[in-house]
């Protein structure tokens, strides 16, 4: 390859080419552009006239130039010129690929997959044979060298991990033996397991490295700070940018979508935070953060329980006596809970109103909500109650609001009265919420509240003292739960508010939120199924029956094979591990001297010769239209053609956003059917002719005389203004966009109608079996559609106007509408049920009805229909099903209240 | 002729010619000098003579034959008295279209808006003329010997036949009215963009034994337009002439100045042998020409 500046030449001899253009001037010059040769009568008229201009008598300079440029850019294009080439070395010998695969690598997957194959082709026409190693996917042995063209199959498998590799990389058993030259696509970040596998491969051959030059960029943990969210922001290299963190989490209606958004500007720095300053409602449906734009592992930072702050009400029977704070009932739980949950400290009747997470009663003996309490309980709320003595004093056998059946009076144990020591706990079961934490000796229970043996009682204990008498029994309720403590919320009855435990405890059922980093003490004894799993890219993928993990892994290990980030979750918690660990610093990837670095910043090579050729053809095509110009022939027809094709290439503005105004009012003047484009033209013909068949059919049998029918502009038309919408549907069919779907749903609910036709005789059974089905599945999906059913014999479309059995159209199946209420019972004396409610939004049918509506311009069928005199009766069929689809939309249930006919007519006659 | 058949094309053009002249009136052309001409036609000239429509009874006097005596009439009354008939005559018309080369020019050959070329529109013209003469009883021929003014329908496909076959390899061509018989009506259709003096020669000599007749230029628009630009080599329809242009287009103006001369000459020369004269191109229908032709041959002197 020669070299000129950053422009490099394949096959630069060609380029002498160009010597060759100042000769073909000359020639260009001697030649004037042939005549036209003419037969023309009027020639002995014209004998003896001598022409006036002598312009065309020599190539103009311009054309000669534009000649000249057609000539050297095909020159220059066959010499094949390439922008800053990548000096190509060819190498010998085996070539080792190692990919570091982690999730730093996802962001510029595309870039490193397309850097890998061209590695791959090269050792292919080379010749070499190549190994292929992920790092953040060790093999579990050193790989062979094999065939690069078979790996080139193989790369679509290769994924970025959404982890790092493992620090204790043994390069000894992942390196192959022998020399071989090894090619790094390094994720650009440091790690201690490097620096030995750099040596390890420098020691077998030469080191190649491929890195990124932008810093990688990675999202830690988010913790709480009061009522402020703050997210860490880490690179790899000080930057200076302004990075966007979006919060992602359901709305009301459940779906996913961006709940907030923060730039967070990096000045020369490496750290930022990003701080999200939520009302509560919407900081608990966040579920997580990323950097908006970046994809990679990541940038992805999942929340969990302990980014929710909880609402908690705290009730209690008795406001405290003045001046006796220690004593009141609420006291400790209150010291426990306020750092790390909203408080509502109000009556019952107040609390349940602002909707809390958990309602604690501390002493309650009567509840008098109680059918309130038991609803919000069962639709997922958690009540927790203290014992006490009021609770102690009443008959609770009735209350539903209680986990076990209480023995009325309790039970004192340690009292000056009694003869036995105040009883410690028992060590937390495996299966209780609290396993795992340990039981300070010094927390002795004095007095508690005993529960009446029960077949249920074991299985409802989820503490219980030394003895084995229960000490925290739960019972679920619908999606809730009811958990008693069956001591009391301060010290009156046992130390246990004192310990440390006390908090513990809490936060276990959820009730306190867990601090943000937690320790290997925390999780410990519990086991958590991995709920959700990220990829590389920061996607969550669902996980199918995986095996559980310890807490004591979770809370320690960095995430790797064996513990993918993700969610993770008990029966009562959920803990969200993030990929990156806590306390990781971001540096970037130093490399030894005299390592070749082949980076990003290089600029891309760019071959030309593609532009040059362009360039030529282009030139060539100006060089035409000129020479046809200068010699006359550009006129009339070719003149037109030309200018034609000119403003057809011309980039055409931006069309109107709304629908215009006379079109709105041609619309809304009459009754106006429409259809769907489909994009092929014939069958949007079609639909129009079918429609309009249809109008002239109403005008001519019934009072409906519809105007010509419109073809529907999606983006565009407003859909309230159309009575009918028919929506064929091929394989091809456009999707709408997703501003498109709110106004078909806002028309679907409005009492529009869309007719779908699959014209495809339903051949699917609506089922995906048909390009078609599938299409129109696809085309639905995001559409408010009810549930469905065959169409009933008694349905109101049956006899809207005419008495139909069949629904045809150029074929008879079945069709869809939607489905009648389940307690829809036949009207008394009627052959049909009383379904009063509800036009059908939607008709899915597959008859091709539009062709058998189908009129030409005299008014006569377009298309044939079944054979003969029957096939005639299938169109006369099919057009009155279209006059009770019409009447059906208008009409609404109108004939089905005809039901009330003889019940009325009785009225009438008393 | 109806045993022979006639060729295919003089049917077509018969065929042409009777769909166009059925839209006119039946032409009956004024004939101006009626007592010089001894051919009975369908002009009646107000004055007794020979001649079927009846005209005036007079008393017979001396030298009248016996038979010529209404007897009928003569019984009313004491003399005798003859029946006299109105004289009549029959007009001849000849034709004449330009067989030269440069009449199988048509500016536009196909496409959408094809023209026919100009042979075929003043045949078309010329048998469109003859047929309503014809019909109106008078006697139609060319100007050539080969085919005499007769009258009759059978004269039709002699006309057409003769129309047909007459073409000439020259690439223009001027009129020879030696053969035309006195006091006959003359149509030349013609381009006329032969040299003039010919044209002159043949018409001063007609009219000089009372000859009259119309002057019929059809042209192509593409002949009126000029409708060219860049360097173009114009060659005559039979390829005799040659001309070279460097920019068609600038010589527009004068070619059109030059054509309009041309017309002006021609009408000039008309003009002095009691000719009328005027141009039809192609690009119109023929019924306009058609009209004019009548009115020119049945109005007299235009």
């Amino acid at each position: 390859m020669t070299m000129l500046g950053p422009l490099g030449f394949t096959a630069p001899w060609l380029l002498l080419g160009l010597v060759a253009l100042p000769l073909l001037w000359w020639l260009l010059r001697a030649t004037p552009p042939a005549p036209i040769r003419r037969r023309f009568p009027g020639v002995a008229l014209l004998l003896g006239l001598a022409d006036e201009m002598v312009q065309a008598e020599r190539t103009p300079w311009w054309l000669l130039a534009l000649r000249m440029l057609v000539l050297a850019a095909a020159i220059l294009g066959f010499a094949g010129p390439i922008l800053h080439p990548e000096p190509v070395v060819p190498g010998r010998g085996p070539l080792l690929i190692v990919e570091d695969g982690s999730w730093a690598s996802a962001a510029d997957w595309p870039r490193r997959i397309e850097r890998l194959t061209r590695a791959l082709t090269e050792a292919s026409a080379a010749g070499r044979p190549v190994a292929l190693i992920s790092l953040a996917d060790p093999p579990p042995a050193a790989p062979p060298f094999t065939e690069a063209a078979d790996l080139i199959d193989t790369l679509p498998g290769v994924q970025p991990k959404p982890w790092e590799p493992s620090i204790d990389l043994d390069p000894a058993k992942l390196l192959p033996a022998g020399r071989y030259d090894t090619l790094w696509l390094s994720d650009g970040l440091d790690r201690a397991s490097r620096a030995p596998l750099v040596k390890a491969v420098q020691a077998h051959g030469t080191l190649k490295v491929w890195q990124p030059a932008v810093p990688v960029l990675a999202l830690g943990s988010a913790s709480v700070d009061g009522t402020k969210l703050k997210l860490p922001l880490s690179a790899s290299a000080p930057v200076s940018r302004t990075f966007e963190i979006a919060a992602l989490g359901a709305d009301p209606s459940g779906l996913e979508r961006e709940l907030a958004r923060q730039p967070v500007t990096l000045k020369d720095a490496a750290q930022a935070e990003a701080i999200f300053d939520l009302p509560p409602e919407l900081r608990n449906r966040i579920t997580r953060f990323e950097i908006a734009g970046l994809r990679s592992a990541g940038a992805v930072s999942l929340t969990d329980d302990a980014q929710k702050r909880r609402k908690v009400a705290l009730i209690s029977a008795s406001s405290a006596r003045e001046g006796l704070e220690l004593l009141a009932p609420t006291h400790y739980l209150h010291q426990a809970l306020a750092p790390s949950a909203d408080l509502v400290e109000a009556t019952l009747a107040d609390a349940l109103p602002v909707k809390p997470d958990v309602i604690i009663l501390a002493d309650v003996g009567e509840v008098a909500e109680r059918t309130e309490l038991q609803d919000w309980v069962e639709k997922g709320g958690m009540l927790i109650r203290f014992a006490g003595p009021r609770l102690a004093a009443v008959d609770t056998s009735a209350d539903p609001l209680l986990p076990v059946r209480l023995r009325q009076g309790g039970r004192s144990i340690g009292g000056t009265m009694s003869w036995g020591e105040p009883r410690k706990l028992a060590p937390f079961a495996e299966t209780s919420p609290f396993a795992g934490l340990t039981v300070p000796d010094e927390v002795t229970v004095r007095e508690q509240v005993l529960a009446e043996p029960d077949p249920d009682l074991g299985a409802r204990t989820i503490a219980a003292l030394a003895d084995g008498t229960p000490l925290v029994t739960r019972k679920t309720m619908g999606q809730g739960a009811v958990v008693l403590f069956h001591v009391t919320a301060n010290a009156e009855w046992s130390n246990l508010p004192l310990s440390g435990l006390f908090p513990q405890m809490l936060e276990r059922l959820s009730v306190s939120a867990r601090p943000a980093a937690p320790t290997a003490e925390d999780l410990a004894g519990q086991t958590f199924t991995p709920l959700k799993r990220l990829d590389g890219f920061g996607l969550l993928i669902a996980t199918e029956a995986e095996a559980g993990v310890k807490g004591e892994d979770l809370a320690e290990g960095p995430p790797g094979p064996d513990l993918p980030p993700g969610l993770y979750g008990t029966e009562d918690q959920v803990l969200a591990l993030n990929t990156l660990p806590r306390g990781r610093q971001l540096a970037p990837a130093l490399w030894p001297a005299g390592v070749a670095i082949e980076g990003e910043a290089a600029p891309k090579q760019m071959p030309l010769a593609g532009f040059a050729l362009a360039a030529a053809l282009v030139a060539l095509l100006l060089d035409i239209l000129a020479t046809l110009a200068l010699s006359g022939r550009l006129r009339g027809p070719r003149a037109a053609a030309v200018i034609a094709l000119a403003v057809a290439l011309m980039p055409s503005p931006p069309q109107a956003e709304t629908m215009s105004e006379a079109r709105a009012i041609e619309a809304a003047s009459n009754v106006v059917f429409a259809y769907v484009p489909t994009g092929d033209g014939a069958i949007d013909q079609v639909s129009m002719a079918g429609l309009r068949g249809l109008s002239q059919t109403l005008t001519r049998r019934t009072t409906v005389e519809p105007s010509e029918p419109m073809q529907l502009d999606l983006e565009t038309d407003d859909l309230a203004l159309f009575t009918l919408i028919y929506w064929p549907v091929t394989e091809t069919s456009p999707t709408p966009s997703p501003a498109a779907y709110v106004k078909l749903n806002r028309y679907l609910r409005g009492g529009g109608m869309i007719l779908f036709d699959t014209r495809d005789a339903d051949l699917a059974g609506m089922g995906a079996a048909t390009e078609t089905g599938r299409r129109l599945q696809a085309l639905a999906a995001p559409l408010d559609i009810p549930p469905l059913e065959p169409l009933p014999r008694d349905h109101v479309l049956t006899r809207s106007f005419y008495l139909l059995q069949t629904m045809p159209g150029r074929y008879d199946g079945p069709i869809w509408v939607e489905a009648a209420p389940a307690d829809a019972e036949q009207a008394e004396g009627m052959p049909f049920r009383n379904l009063n409610d509800g036009v059908t939004p939607v008709v899915i049918g597959g008859n091709d009805w539009a062709s058998a509506w189908a009129v030409d311009d005299v008014g006569q069928p377009m298309f044939p229909i079944g054979r003969g005199q029957a096939g005639e009766r299938q169109r006369e069929i099919a057009d009155r099903f279209g006059v009770n689809l019409v009447m059906h939309v208008l009409t609404g249930n109108y004939k089905s209240d005809q039901v009330h006919v003889p019940a009325l007519l009785e009225r009438l006659g008393q | 002729m109806s045993e022979a058949l006639p060729d295919e094309a003089a049917r077509d053009l018969r065929r042409a010619a009777e769909a166009e002249a059925a839209a006119l009136p039946a032409l009956l052309i004024a004939a101006e000098h009626l007592a010089n001409t001894v051919q009975m036609g369908g002009h009646g000239r107000r004055r007794a003579g020979a001649g079927e429509e009846f005209w005036q009874y007079r008393p017979a006097h001396s030298g009248d034959a016996a038979r010529f005596v209404d007897w009928r009439r003569s019984a009313r009354s004491d003399s005798q008295f003859v029946r006299d008939r109105e004289a009549q005559l029959a007009q001849s018309l000849c034709l004449w279209v330009d067989p030269a080369a440069s009449m199988r020019f048509s500016g536009a050959e196909t496409g959408r808006k094809a023209r026919p070329e100009k042979l075929a529109r003043a045949r078309l013209l010329a048998l469109a003329l003859a047929i309503s003469a014809l019909r109106a009883g008078e006697r139609v021929g060319l100007t050539s010997p080969l085919a005499p003014p007769r009258p009759g329908k059978a004269q039709l496909l002699t006309l057409a036949q003769a129309l047909m076959a007459e073409t000439s390899g020259l690439d223009y061509a001027a009129p020879d009215l030696t053969a035309v018989a006195p006091q006959a009506r003359v149509v030349v259709l013609s381009d006329f963009f032969a040299d003039p003096a010919g044209l002159e020669a043949a018409l001063l000599g007609a009219a000089e034994r009372g000859v009259s007749g119309v002057l019929l230029q059809v042209l192509d628009p593409a002949e009126e337009d000029f409708p060219y630009d860049g360097r173009t080599v114009f060659t005559s329809m039979a390829g005799g002439l040659r001309f070279e242009t460097r920019e068609a287009g600038d010589l527009r103006a004068r070619y059109r100045a030059r054509l309009a001369e041309r017309r002006d000459r021609i009408a000039r020369i008309a003009d002095r042998a009691g000719f009328a004269f005027s141009s039809h191109h192609t690009g119109a229908p023929a019924q306009t020409a058609l009209l004019w032709l009548h009115g020119a041959l049945a109005g007299g002197w235009r």
